[in-house]
């Protein structure tokens, strides 16, 4: 039995939730959102992913509400919703500081959004009751924000936020205050929420780590625009420019001018040095300066030649940093390039088979390399 | 050492210049007027020894209290000094809230300014300011000319010598030490919040009743104590800008003092009004403390 796929960005019936029709939005001088239009579909968990400054945040403040568009439209469920004021719309956020009410218990900074809709008095609770229950926040009800930790502000956050049932839910920078264990227990568990009660997320980040993570696609941002916009592995795999195979993970990238051979390109980098291959449907002139975008775990790094791979460098290992797990070599070409290679510590540190100043090889497959365009 | 010799330093600024004076009050409320120098009786007399001592302490007595408690002038004057203040902190409230909402709104580069705007009267005698709205609210006054003027009016309005005038004096004077403490309150609200309000579903006007006014209820309090104690004693305003039928206790006590130089009646005046002070001010420090707990 097969399980369908939930790519409805792929399927060109689908309805988009959110539309982002040519938005532009200007303060002053400055541009903070460059003409972007995309969807965001139902059920989705959208990352947007930058450097601060990118405009993520303007673009989250628009989706809640606090600024207008300059120009262009956005649409919620086919609707405009420029001229409806944040308090109208079935949109609610997380705030980065939390915004919890200081002077209200959990349970009625839960509660503050149902009362405002002035809902039946027994539902209230029982809402209620179910959020503490979703977030396990049960025996806190009572406590004010001051009286419980940093973990626990976040899910009363969280629960606040998902109370009214909103269709979309926007967090920003959910997890910025929490210390690193917490923040990957609670990724999860925000993953599972957002699939429990099927609401719709955009998540507002720094963290490629944390987007990668959580979200069924990522759109990476910079200055103002969205560079790409993908599923996680299809942004790590074909980043469709050196920005976004910079910010991230870790890469080595190469410049150098392309000639086409077989079903890719040779790409001559510097004098000296030999000619690497990349296989590609990408068509570039002969002669077109490119890049050479090179993730460091698919550089396999050896003592001796390796005799059954078209791109091999030679080099002298420059710097080792060892996180446990795995350890980045740094390996200083002849002509001063460093190249990274990642390889996994299955073994035991002291039977590690290279150290500083070891002569080594580097090579990877035809199809590992991603080549970009300058 | 240190320790304590730092802490001994404010108890001894208490002992000097309030526990002392109010000693000396309190011996002269339980004394008899006299016609003498000073003009109460008895005096202590340290040449006759012990005997000196103890003939002195037996001549002291409570006969004044229970003198207040016969004429109805006093707790009338009490309950009325109350209710002018009452109603006066209420009214200053009302124009200082506004005041410090709009400071805490204002652009940053704009506050030190209007911080300043709010001091700037202390830098002028209080007696002064106080003469000087005699001047505006009096019949011939530039109020009334100026009503005259522009024909809303056709005969001058008595506002000088009355309460109006009376509330007018307190809360003019006694504004800024109600907008500071508010202000403090409100500059320090994290404008978040109320974005989250209004994400959950308030209008402006519901968020500021549900999240700024409970949030500056600290400030609010400290504001109505700091305008409703001294105004409770106050004598100045009320006896300069108020009019015969204005009862404040603070006029009361001046009388008892320089018009019948009854000092042992104006002391017992005095030694109550302070108990009557002495709730406002514990209440008030419960709220010092309280807030100090929710800042850690």
């Amino acid at each position: 039995m097969g399980q369908t796929v939930f790519e409805p960005w792929n399927d060109p019936d689908a309805k988009p939730l959110i539309q982002f029709r040519n938005v532009s939005k200007r303060f002053g001088d400055f541009t903070a959102i460059d003409n972007q239009s995309f969807d965001i579909y139902e059920r989705e968990f959208f990352a947007l992913l930058g450097p601060s400054g990118c405009g993520k945040t303007t673009m989250m403040r628009m989706l809640a509400g606090f600024e207008t568009p300059t120009e262009g439209t956005i649409l919620l469920g086919g609707q405009d919703i420029a001229p409806i004021p944040p308090n109208k719309r079935a949109v609610n956020m997380m705030f980065q500081s939390y915004a919890l009410f200081p002077h209200l218990s959990v349970w009625e900074n839960i509660a503050f959004g149902l009362k405002r809709d002035r809902r039946p008095k027994d539902e209230i609770e029982s809402r209620v009751a179910e959020m503490l229950k979703l977030t396990r926040l049960e025996q806190f009800a009572r406590r004010k924000p001051h009286q419980i930790s940093g973990g626990q502000r976040q899910r009363v956050a969280l629960a606040r936020s998902l109370a009214k049932a909103p269709k979309l839910l926007l967090l920003d920078e959910p997890l910025g205050a929490l210390d690193a264990k917490l923040r990957q227990d609670t990724q999860f568990e925000l993953m599972d929420i957002q699939e429990k009660t099927g609401t719709t997320f955009v998540i507002v980040t720094h963290d490629q780590e944390e987007a990668m993570t959580v979200a069924s696609r990522v759109a990476v941002m910079d200055h103002g625009r969205i560079v790409q916009a993908d599923i996680p592995a299809k942004i790590y795999e074909q980043p469709n420019s050196v920005y976004v195979a910079d910010f991230i993970g870790e890469v080595t990238i190469i410049d150098g001018t392309a000639t086409k051979v077989d079903n890719g390109y040779e790409i001559d980098f510097a004098e000296g040095q030999p000619t690497l291959y990349c296989q590609t449907d990408k068509q570039l002139a002969n002669g077109q300066s490119c890049h050479i975008a090179i993730r460091p775990e698919k550089v396999s790094i050896s003592a001796e030649k390796p005799a059954d791979r078209r791109n091999i460098l030679q080099g002298k290992i420059h710097d080792i940093a060892y996180l446990g797990n795995i350890s980045t070599y740094h390996v200083k070409l002849a002509n001063g390039k460093i190249v990274k290679a990642q390889t996994a510590n299955t073994r035991r540190l002291a039977h590690r088979p290279f150290t500083w100043e070891d002569d080594v090889y580097l090579s990877w497959s035809d199809t590992a390399g991603v080549l970009l365009e300058r | 050492m240190r320790r304590a010799a730092l802490i001994l330093v404010p108890y001894l600024w208490l002992l000097a210049l309030f526990l002392v004076p109010f000693l000396i009050v309190l011996k002269i409320s339980l004394s008899d007027i006299a016609l003498a120098i000073p003009p109460y009786t008895p005096t202590l007399d340290l040449s006759t020894g012990w005997q000196g001592v103890k003939d002195f302490f037996a001549a002291l007595d409570l006969e004044n209290f229970e003198f207040l408690t016969t004429d109805d002038l006093y707790w009338k004057a009490y309950l009325s000094s109350v209710k002018i203040a009452a109603i006066a902190t209420f009214l200053t409230l009302c124009v200082g809230y506004p005041i410090a909402y709009g400071m805490a709104n204002a652009p940053d580069h704009w506050r030190p300014t209007l911080m300043m705007l709010v001091i700037l009267p202390f830098w002028t005698s209080f007696l002064i300011r106080v003469y000087s709205w005699m001047g505006i609210l009096s019949t011939e006054g530039y109020l009334n000319q100026f009503l005259l003027g522009i024909g809303v009016i056709s005969t001058p309005l008595t506002i000088l010598n009355t309460n109006t005038a009376v509330y007018i004096g307190i809360v003019y004077t006694y504004l800024p030490f109600m907008i500071l403490p508010i202000y403090a309150a409100l500059e320090r609200l994290d404008g978040s919040l109320l974005e989250a309000a209004e994400d959950l579903g308030c209008s402006r006007i519901s968020a500021f009743w549900l999240v700024t006014v409970p949030l500056s209820k600290n400030g609010i309090i400290a504001g109505c104590f700091l305008v409703f104690i001294p105004t409770i004693g106050e004598f100045v305003i009320p006896s300069l800008l108020g009019g015969s039928r204005t009862l404040m206790i603070g006029k009361v006590l001046w009388e008892e003092f320089f018009n019948n130089r009854d000092w042992p009646v104006a002391s017992a005046v005095a030694v109550i009004l302070l108990l009557i002070l002495i709730i406002p001010i514990i209440l008030f420090q419960r709220n010092e403390q309280k807030q100090r707990e929710a800042d850690q």
